[in-house]
């Protein structure tokens, strides 16, 4: 599904990405675990299409199509999708008028009609309740004024609408209480399919414990240092990153 | 017909005018506006015109109130029979001693588009509304212009005690040629009295607009008046307001301006006794080589103590070549009171932007949903329905989002 080989990125003259290679199948789960500042959230950002990072080198495939050459909307019609580690407040756009852009977009691009109005409002009320969210989110706008774990939560309550093939969820499971947690890992279980793949950006095992990846990888100044099973990240909890650079 | 203490007031406007004639730019209200391109144009009074091309205006939420070219049509409108309403030349007939005890007492300070219309107006409004009355339904007053000539009305609105009452002033056209809309408005509103005054500025778009509003509010009363400038090649609008004790004032505006527009707010909240609030918001934005112009004074008189005021304007340019000349002021000489004022000026964010098409929104409807948001905040101040639905479909069209 996804092949990012030997990938440097710029941001202005500072290489962020220094060579990385990441392979991600169908209906996999890869975490991505490392210090801060190491560039999970320039992968996280590049994958999506942002502007103001540039690519020197290196390829990104996607379902065998070139990623890099994708404008960010394009990217997101055919099934990428970013869960923010800082979502974006948008005052004036309310979130259920977002989420039916935001799906008659992908909808329009897979060459399905609008969603009906009313099978809409079911579908939102439905993933809203899911994610045991009061339906009075969807009528505020964008993330304003929400707290730090009703964000993150909007943001799996968008991934849910929209159904995508490739989430990427950028330290979603901070700043979620113990019960915000299980619920947003509940949602993004239920999201698992055969032919969705996820990549978890992480700095704590406890999402680990409810969402099993098949891969744990390090990501350590710029570069994919060290990868392993769901127990690497175990031994990650107990050792910290200091062994992975002195060996 | 010839009254004579009208007669002496238009002999005056009339001689000032010849003297001084439109504005000149080197006036301190008028440093962002030129208005010498209208004097150029040598436009002549509108003359009556029997016929109108214009379709029927809805009827049902609202009475009517209609001019064509600067005439009330009687036949066009729809009037409510709960207050005193009627052309201001019937007005100087059946309503005499009360408008001339009104007539020009709200104007403090004249200048050239007062004093032309002053000397020229060709019809107007009057409307009493009665100690303790409440207008049923908003009164809709609708100025449709169709000659290259200039349009000069002059309106006394009077609301007495604890009257209360919704009024909306429409400007529209259906032409593309220049003309000038020159409207003057006068409005007392009385003790604990409530008006509402909705303006929306849809002129043709070559046409010039001077909108002149100034209200005398007295103890208590309260005047909220919403500003929608969104046609007109240029156009200047003031608004100006006394407030006596304990009164509240609320002034909203948008600004629109795209191609070459010129829009011009110029806004005075006077507090002249203590008690007061006023809130000021106005928005725009501007496209292309559009230009807007922000002038909001609050000025707090020496014994107005314990004032709340507060003044706020944003702007979001959307092209480099747009521009906006945005000058609050505050001139307090009370020692007493809670003022603050604010103004931004700048572009769409990128963040969000990006956040939106990181959904799946292409680049242009995104910056279009967002700049639809900006300008909804002012049309969702709106408290009369229709007419909400009716601004957010003109939004909708000027940015659209599918
Ligand atoms: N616009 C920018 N200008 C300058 N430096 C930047 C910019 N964006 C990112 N960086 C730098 O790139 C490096 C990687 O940042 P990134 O956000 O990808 O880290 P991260 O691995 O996600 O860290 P964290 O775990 O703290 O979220 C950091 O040193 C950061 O300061
Ligand atoms: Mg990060």
């Amino acid at each position: 599904m996804l092949k990012i080989k030997d990938l440097t990125v710029n941001v202005g003259t500072k290489e962020i990405l220094k060579g990385l290679n990441l392979e991600v199948n169908a209906g996999e789960i890869h975490a991505i675990m490392g210090p801060n500042g190491a560039g999970k959230s320039t992968l996280s950002h590049v994958l999506s299409g942002k502007s103001g990072y540039e690519v020197t080198g290196g390829s990104i495939t996607y379902n065998g199509k070139n990623l890099l050459e994708m404008p960010a909307e394009i990217r997101a019609r055919e099934g990428v999708f970013l869960a923010f580690q800082y979502p974006v407040e948008i005052a004036g756009v309310t979130n259920v008028y977002l989420l039916k852009a935001a799906l008659n977009a992908v909808r329009k691009h897979k060459g399905l009609s609008e969603v009906d109005a009313m099978d809409f409002l079911t579908l939102v009320k439905a993933k809203t309740k899911a994610l045991e969210m009061d339906e009075k989110f969807l009528y505020r706008a964008v993330n304003e004024g929400f707290s730090g774990g009703e964000k993150k939560r909007n943001e799996i309550l968008q991934m849910a609408m929209l159904e995508p093939q490739l989430c990427i969820l950028d330290e979603t499971d901070s700043g979620l209480d113990i019960d915000a947690l299980r619920i947003v890992a509940d949602g993004v279980n239920a999201l698992r399919a055969e032919n969705r793949s996820f990549i978890m950006v992480t700095h704590y095992q406890r999402l680990l414990d409810y969402i099993k990846p098949d891969f744990v990888h390090v990501l350590a100044d710029g570069k994919i240092v060290k990868s392993g099973g769901a127990e690497l990240a175990l031994e990650l909890e107990e050792k910290g990153y200091g062994w992975l650079e002195q060996a | 017909m010839s009254i004579s203490w009208l007669d002496d007031i238009r002999t005056q406007a009339k001689n000032q005018f010849e003297k001084t004639g439109f504005p000149a730019s080197n006036l301190e209200d008028w440093r962002y506006t030129n208005v010498s391109a209208i004097a150029k144009k040598e436009f002549s009074v509108a003359k009556f015109v029997e016929d109108v091309d214009f379709d029927a205006v809805e009827s049902g939420s609202a009475f009517h109130f209609v001019f064509v070219d600067g005439y009330f049509r009687e036949e066009l409108s729809n009037l409510p029979e709960s207050i005193t309403i009627c052309s201001i030349n019937d007005a100087l007939k059946n309503h005499a001693n009360l408008l001339q005890s009104k007539f020009n007492q709200a104007i403090q300070q004249s200048h050239g588009f007062i004093d032309f219309n002053t000397a020229n107006f060709t019809d107007g409004l009057f409307v009493h509304i009665p100690k303790n009355t409440i207008l049923e339904k908003p009164l809709q007053i609708i100025h449709i212009a169709t000659q290259a000539a200039i349009l000069p009305t002059r309106h006394v609105v009077i609301l007495e005690a604890n009257a209360k009452a919704e009024l909306i002033e429409m400007f529209v056209s259906p032409e593309k040629y220049a003309y000038l809309t020159n409207s003057v408005s006068e409005i007392f509103v009385g003790e604990n009295a409530d008006l509402t005054l909705y303006k929306v500025q849809q002129e043709g778009e070559n046409a010039y607009h001077f909108g002149g509003t100034y209200v005398q509010q007295a103890d208590n009363a309260r005047f909220t008046h919403h500003n929608f400038a969104l046609g007109s090649l240029l156009a200047r609008s003031d608004i100006v307001s006394d407030l006596e004790t304990a009164a509240e004032c609320e002034l909203n505006g948008l600004y629109l301006g795209s191609k070459n527009q010129h829009l011009d707010n110029l806004t005075r909240i006077n507090h002249l006794q203590p008690n007061g609030i006023s809130r000021e918001f106005y928005k725009g934005i501007l496209n292309d080589q559009a230009k807007g112009v922000f002038q909001g004074r609050i000025v707090v008189a020496e014994n107005a103590q314990k004032i709340d005021s507060q003044m706020n304007n944003r702007n979001l340019l959307l092209s480099n070549e747009a521009e906006i000349d945005t000058k609050p002021q505050l001139e307090i000489y009370a020692d007493d009171v809670k003022c603050a004022h604010g103004v931004t000026v700048g572009q769409l964010d990128e963040k969000s932007i990006f956040y939106l098409q990181s959904r799946g929104i292409d680049e242009e409807t995104a910056k279009h949903i967002l700049t639809f948001a900006f300008a909804n905040e002012m049309v969702d101040r709106v408290t009369f329905e229709p007419l909400k639905v009716q601004l957010a479909a003109l939004l909708a069209v000027r940015y659209p989002m599918d």
